[in-house]
């Protein structure tokens, strides 16, 4: 069990910027755990969901054991199911991981679970970072746990204890250990510099990856390498690339004379699926990454584009107007079965339909503009300091051509880790 | 009085001050051939002269890209003038309002720009002298959020490279 853990780190984000190996000293290892009847727990597929009051002690140890607790905090609250309760108001002043809280004390103020942690210096250098999840109300430990690592990565070990304590309660996997891929935009709207960057999900450590020279349009990441695929304007020719971030090496993905844009990864990481322009018409094509075949999937005198998989890589949503309109249509991987599944009058976004869990995606097709203001409401939120937030704001008055993390699990939530 | 012949052109006070400089100096007729372009005389197979005399856009209805009647004159002129003046590589911009995905307007710019070429090219402007490219919603000439600008920016735009010889 803390094995298979640290592997599924490993998995979901290799490496980190600038440091390209730092998960080989992060450890996790199970202190104890009592899972079974545990009592606090979230309902995600309701409606509104009560924000869940939670309790997260300072975490024992110096400046970097507090940071850590208020990155956790932080996580927590902006998810929005979770009410982190104000410090003042605690009576019992327990502190680490060793002692047993007062429960009682923590009933009163109505805390339904309580955080506790310690942070502390290893003799070779490591940070080590232990954390305890408690059920106050059922009077136990529901996940202990504790972390191994290069005490630069404190943050990313904030946000792993915030995915364990989010998995623990809400059933979903978390997703605040995980990062953003989105388009920068300065400048005014008729002469906006849009350049790629990437940061970590709650806004931390951007990173600009291209020059603002050429124009830049909807990168996503790969669900299993350090790549971007996105489409770029340069040399005057929209195609779609692909992008090591590690290395900022760059490459053509495709070679046709027309314009080829709107690209996606599968599930599985090894195709890219996009749409080809010839003409007045754009149809979705399929390129296998490794023999680089292109396969065509549809086939009409209309506009066929924002393709996206199902999580299982079976199904692709997209949009088209073989209809007449632009509307939502899904069919089976290889092309077959296409299928009209919207037929609203508003302007439906297979993206973030994509995005949706299955269970909420009938809302979503009965609403599609709001799921897109929920979006870039989210980049929006993920640039709360200083010269960022000028540029959240300009993205909250559309789609931001960013690739953003569905805020409860979903469809493609695979394709963001 | 050329101001009025310069209406669309906003530097007009800063080029009058500077012939008015020039004309000081007494050099004022040998460069006045090219302040008078810049003020909108367009000297004759110009991309100026194109775009203010001829006009290098055409404009388009919501979600379409069909022609209009006043897309067509204007296109009808363009090809006119592409064909007296043949050496200038064109390349036709589609685009698109903010309304819908980035990706649908993508295409739908290009659907845009390639009606508007294949109709340049019905009017006898060799299609091996004009490529089209797509902005999408991405390069908007006017910025509110309201009918007023969309309608501004459903267009496709004729640009002229410089020529080749």
């Amino acid at each position: 069990m803390p094995i298979a853990r640290a592997l599924a780190f490993v998995r979901r984000l290799p490496g980190l910027p600038g440091r390209p190996a730092p998960l080989l000293g992060l450890l996790c290892a199970l202190m104890a755990a009592s899972p079974a009847a545990a009592l606090v727990e979230i309902d995600i597929t309701k409606g509104n969901v009560e924000p869940l009051p939670i309790a997260i002690t300072d975490f024992a140890g110096d400046q970097v054991a507090r940071d850590i607790a208020g990155v956790v905090e932080a996580d927590l609250r902006n998810s929005g199911l979770f009410r982190p309760i104000e410090k003042a108001a605690f009576i019992d002043r327990i502190s680490g991981v060793d002692g047993v809280p007062r429960f009682q004390d923590w009933k009163v103020i109505n805390a339904q679970a309580l955080v506790t942690g310690r942070v502390s210096q290893e003799p070779d250098g490591r940070l080590k970072a232990e954390f305890r999840l408690w059920d106050v109300f059922a009077a136990q430990q529901m996940v202990g746990q504790q972390f191994f690592t290069n005490p630069q990565n404190w943050r990313r070990v904030a946000h792993i204890i915030a995915d364990a304590i989010y998995e623990r309660l809400t059933g979903e996997k978390g997703y605040f250990d995980t990062r953003i891929v989105f388009v920068d935009e300065t400048g005014p709207k008729e002469k906006r510099v849009k350049r790629l960057a990437i940061m970590d999900q709650d806004g931390d450590n951007v990173r600009i990856l291209t020059t603002g020279s050429e124009l830049v349009l909807t990168p996503r990441f790969s669900p299993t390498r350090q790549e971007i695929t996105y489409m770029s304007y340069a040399g005057g020719n929209p195609r779609v690339y692909l992008l090591q971030i590690e290395t900022g090496q760059r490459e053509l993905v495709t070679n046709f004379p027309n314009m080829t844009f709107s690209p996606r990864f599968s599930p599985d990481g090894q195709k890219i699926i996009m749409s080809l322009q010839q003409n007045e018409n754009s149809n979705i094509y399929v390129m296998d990454l490794r023999s680089r075949a292109m396969t065509r999937l549809t086939n009409t005198a209309a506009i066929d584009t924002a393709p996206s998989y199902s999580p299982d890589g079976n199904r692709i949503v997209f949009e088209s107007d073989r209809g007449g309109r632009q509307q939502l249509y899904v069919m089976n991987a290889d092309g077959s079965n296409q299928q009209r599944i919207s037929f609203g009058d508003g302007t439906y976004d297979a993206g973030v339909v994509a995005a949706r869990r299955p269970d909420r995606l009938h809302q979503a097709l009965r609403r599609p503009v709001l799921h897109r203001r929920h979006a870039a409401r989210r980049l929006g939120r993920a640039h709360p300091d200083g010269g960022l937030s000028q540029r959240g704001a300009d993205l909250g008055a559309e789609r931001p051509g960013a690739d953003v993390l569905p805020r409860r699990g979903g469809w493609t939530a695979d394709l963001f880790h | 009085m050329p101001a009025a012949v310069a209406q669309p052109m906003l530097k007009l006070p800063a080029i009058a001050l500077i012939v008015a400089g020039l004309a000081l100096a007494g050099c004022a007729k040998q460069q006045l051939p090219d302040n008078a372009s810049q003020l909108g005389l367009a000297t004759p197979g110009s991309q100026q002269d194109f775009t203010v005399n001829v006009g290098d856009r055409v404009f388009f209805e919501t979600d379409s890209s069909a022609l209009t009647q006043q897309a067509r004159a204007t296109l009808d002129k363009q090809a006119q003038w592409l064909a007296r003046y043949t050496n200038h590589p064109i390349t036709i911009e589609g685009h698109a309002d903010e309304r819908g995905t980035r990706e649908y307007n993508l295409a739908l710019g290009a659907r845009r720009a390639a009606a508007t070429r294949d109709y340049l090219a019905a009017r006898g402007v060799p299609a091996n002298r004009m490529r089209t490219i797509s902005y999408g919603k991405e390069r908007p000439v006017a910025v509110c959020n309201d009918i007023s600008c969309w309608s501004q920016n459903r267009r496709a735009v004729t640009v002229l490279a410089a020529p080749t010889g």
